[in-house]
C-alpha cells in the first residue's frame, strides 16, 4: 500500500550520490525587475536512476516551467539543476513531430543529431519504432498517424536521444481515454524494459498514481513542493485498481485543499 | 507489427494497440489516386471552356466591326502571326531568349533573396532596419528602376538583370520571412531538445519548417522576375542584346502590327502560366500533401 513520505524524507534519499536529476533550491520568476512574479519557489527534488516520478498540481503550479528548466530550455532564477546523464529527452503534450519527415525519419533525425553514424541510423530507428510497436510505420507521414500513434513515434524519437532521463509534459492529455489507457501500459512496459528515469508532469491524479513510484504535489502561485507520496504498488497496475483509486482520493483531497487556499486569499 | 512477445498480457496489449491503430488511421489512407476522367472534367475542361468563351467574344466583336482591323485584329490574324514566326523558325528563339534571361535572373534573385530573408527573419535589429524597406520595395513597380538602371549600366544585359533582381529579390526575401514567422515555436523547441543548434537547426528545422511560405515567396518571385523582365525588355533594346519577347513586342509596335503585339502578349502569358503549372504548382502541392496540409475537395 501507499506510504506517505514527508518532504524531508524525499531529500534524504537524494543525498545518495546516484541520481538521474537533482534540483537544489530552484526558484524561477518571470517578468521585469520590480514587477516579478514568483512561479517556482525553492524546489528541491531528486529523481533516482530508473525511477518514475510524477509531478501533479493545479493550474499555475509551474509544472511545465519546472520541466523546461530541467530540459535546459529556460534558466532558473536561483538554485542548481544537475543532470549527470547529459541533455534529457523531452516529450510535449503535442507530439511536436516534424511534418516534413516520415515517422522513421523523425526518429533518424534524433539519431543523427545525437551523432550516430549514417549506416546504423536506419536499423536503430526501426528498432525504436518496434519498441513502441510501430514497426510498420517507418514510411508513414505524421498526418497519416492517429493521435496515439504520433505520441508513440514522439516517444521513440525521445528514446532515440539515448538520454538517461525522460521528461514528459502531459504527453497523453490530448488523447481519448481508451488510447491513453493503452499508452499508460505501453509507457510502463518501455520504462521497465529500458530502465530510463522518468519525470512526468500531469494534472490527472489517477494517471499520476497509475504510472509513478513517487507522486509529488505542487502548490500553485508560486509552485512549492507540498507533499509527496510513495506508490508501493507493483506494475503492471491498472487505473481502475482499488489501491490506485484509494491513493488518488487521498491525493485529490490534498490537492483540493491547496486549491481552496487560493479562494480564501 | 508486434515484436517478440513473451507474456499473454503483453501480447494482449499488442493486439489491442494494433486494433486501435487500425481503427484510428483507417480512413486517412483510403484516398486513392484521382481518377483521370474526373481530373479532365474538373481541372482541364473549365479553363478550356473559359478560353473558348473569350475567343468567341473576341471573334464576335471583330465581326461586329466595332474597330477597324488594324486596331482589333481577329483571333485568326493573331494565329497567322504565330504561324509566321513558326515558319521562320524564330518563335523558339524569342521565347528562349526571354525565358533564359528570366530563369537566370530568378536564380540569382533566389541566391540573394534567401540568405537576405533568413537574416531579416532571425536578426531582430536587421528586421527593424530593413524589413519595412523590403516590403515597400515589393510595391514599387520594377519598371521604375529601368531609367536608373540604364544610367548605371547602359543598354546592356546588366540593366535587364538589375531590374529583374530589384523586382524579385524583395518578394523572395519576404516569402522566407513569412515562412519563418509561421513556424510553430514548438518545432524550434523540439529541435533544440534533439540537439539542433545554430546552422544545424537552420538546416534541419528552420528551413524545412519554413518551406511552404518560402515556396509561396519563390512563386511570387518568379512572377515578379518575369514581369520585371518584360518591362526591361520593352525599353532596353539594342542589336547586341538579342530579341526577347519584350523587344519583339516593341518592334511590332513600331511596325503598327497589332496582330504581332497581341501574339506576343499571348506568348508572354503562356510562358508565365506554363512555368507556374509545370514547376511551382506541382512543387507546392507535393510539399503541402506530404505535410497533410492539402485537403482535397471531394
Amino acid at each position: 500500500m501507499a506510504i506517505t513520505l514527508d518532504k524531508a524524507g524525499g531529500e534524504d534519499r537524494g543525498t545518495q550520490a546516484e541520481y538521474a536529476v537533482r534540483l537544489a533550491h530552484v526558484s524561477k520568476s518571470f517578468g521585469r525587475p520590480g514587477a516579478q512574479q514568483l512561479v517556482l519557489d525553492d524546489i528541491s527534488l531528486d529523481v533516482a536512476p530508473g525511477e518514475f516520478v510524477t509531478l501533479i498540481g493545479a493550474s499555475g503550479c509551474g509544472k511545465s516551467t519546472l520541466l523546461n528548466l530541467t530540459a535546459g530550455l529556460d534558466a532558473a532564477s536561483a538554485g542548481t539543476i544537475a543532470v549527470p546523464g547529459g541533455r534529457p529527452a523531452l516529450m510535449f503534450q503535442e507530439h511536436a513531430l516534424f511534418p516534413w519527415l516520415t515517422a522513421g525519419r523523425n526518429v533518424e533525425l534524433a539519431l543523427r543529431l545525437r551523432g550516430l553514424a549514417k549506416a546504423e541510423r536506419r536499423a536503430e530507428a526501426e528498432r525504436l519504432l518496434s519498441l513502441v510497436r510501430l514497426g510498420g510505420a517507418y514510411g508513414k507521414r505524421v498526418h497519416e498517424l492517429s493521435g496515439g500513434m504520433r505520441q508513440r513515434v514522439a516517444l521513440a524519437r525521445a528514446l532515440a536521444q539515448d538520454s538517461r532521463l525522460l521528461l514528459m509534459d502531459e504527453p497523453f492529455a490530448a488523447l481519448d481515454a481508451i488510447t491513453r489507457d493503452v499508452l499508460h501500459e505501453e509507457l510502463t512496459r518501455i520504462w521497465q524494459e529500458t530502465g530510463i528515469s522518468v519525470l512526468f508532469v500531469t494534472h490527472n491524479v489517477r494517471e499520476a498514481v497509475r504510472l509513478a513510484q513517487r507522486v509529488i504535489l505542487l502548490s500553485s502561485r508560486p509552485g512549492r513542493i507540498v507533499h509527496e507520496w510513495r506508490v508501493e504498488l507493483g506494475q503492471p497496475r491498472r487505473i481502475e485498481d482499488p489501491e490506485v483509486s484509494a491513493l488518488s482520493v487521498e491525493i485529490t483531497e490534498r490537492l483540493r485543499e491547496e486549491i481552496r487556499r487560493h479562494g480564501q486569499q | 507489427m508486434a515484436s517478440s512477445e513473451t507474456t499473454p498480457a503483453s501480447s494482449d496489449l499488442a493486439g489491442l494497440e494494433a486494433g486501435l491503430d487500425a481503427l484510428d488511421s483507417g480512413q486517412a489512407t483510403e484516398q486513392g489516386p484521382f481518377p483521370l476522367g474526373r481530373l479532365l472534367l474538373t481541372r482541364v475542361l473549365p479553363p478550356l471552356v473559359a478560353i473558348a468563351l473569350v475567343l468567341t467574344v473576341w471573334q464576335a466583336v471583330y465581326w461586329a466591326d466595332v474597330q477597324p482591323d488594324y486596331l482589333l485584329p481577329s483571333p485568326g490574324d493573331v494565329w497567322d502571326e504565330f504561324n509566321e514566326m513558326w515558319r521562320q523558325g524564330t518563335l523558339f528563339d524569342y521565347v528562349w531568349t526571354s525565358v533564359s534571361r528570366g530563369v537566370l535572373g530568378f536564380l540569382i534573385a533566389v541566391a540573394v533573396g534567401t540568405p537576405l530573408g533568413l537574416v531579416v527573419a532571425r536578426v531582430r535589429l536587421v528586421r527593424a532596419a530593413i524589413g519595412p524597406i523590403l516590403t515597400g520595395l515589393q510595391s514599387l513597380p520594377s519598371v521604375a528602376w529601368v531609367p536608373a538602371a540604364i544610367i548605371w549600366f547602359g543598354l546592356t544585359n546588366g540593366t535587364i538583370y538589375a531590374v529583374v533582381l530589384l523586382g524579385a529579390v524583395p518578394s523572395i526575401a519576404n516569402g522566407i520571412v513569412a515562412g519563418v514567422d509561421q513556424i510553430p515555436p514548438l518545432y524550434l523547441r523540439a529541435g533544440r531538445m534533439l540537439g539542433a543548434r545554430g546552422l544545424t537547426s537552420v538546416r534541419h528545422v528552420l528551413l524545412p519548417a519554413a518551406l511552404p511560405g518560402y515556396l509561396a515567396g519563390l512563386k511570387q518571385g518568379w512572377a515578379f522576375s518575369w514581369r520585371s523582365l518584360m518591362a526591361a525588355e520593352l525599353i532596353v533594346s539594342s542589336p547586341e542584346l538579342g530579341t526577347g519577347l519584350g523587344q519583339l513586342m516593341d518592334t511590332y509596335r513600331t511596325m503598327q502590327n497589332q496582330s504581332g503585339v497581341l501574339a506576343t502578349i499571348i506568348l508572354i502569358l503562356v510562358v508565365g502560366v506554363a512555368i507556374d503549372l509545370l514547376v511551382f504548382s506541382p512543387l507546392e502541392r507535393r510539399v503541402l500533401r506530404n505535410r497533410g496540409l492539402l485537403v482535397r475537395a471531394s
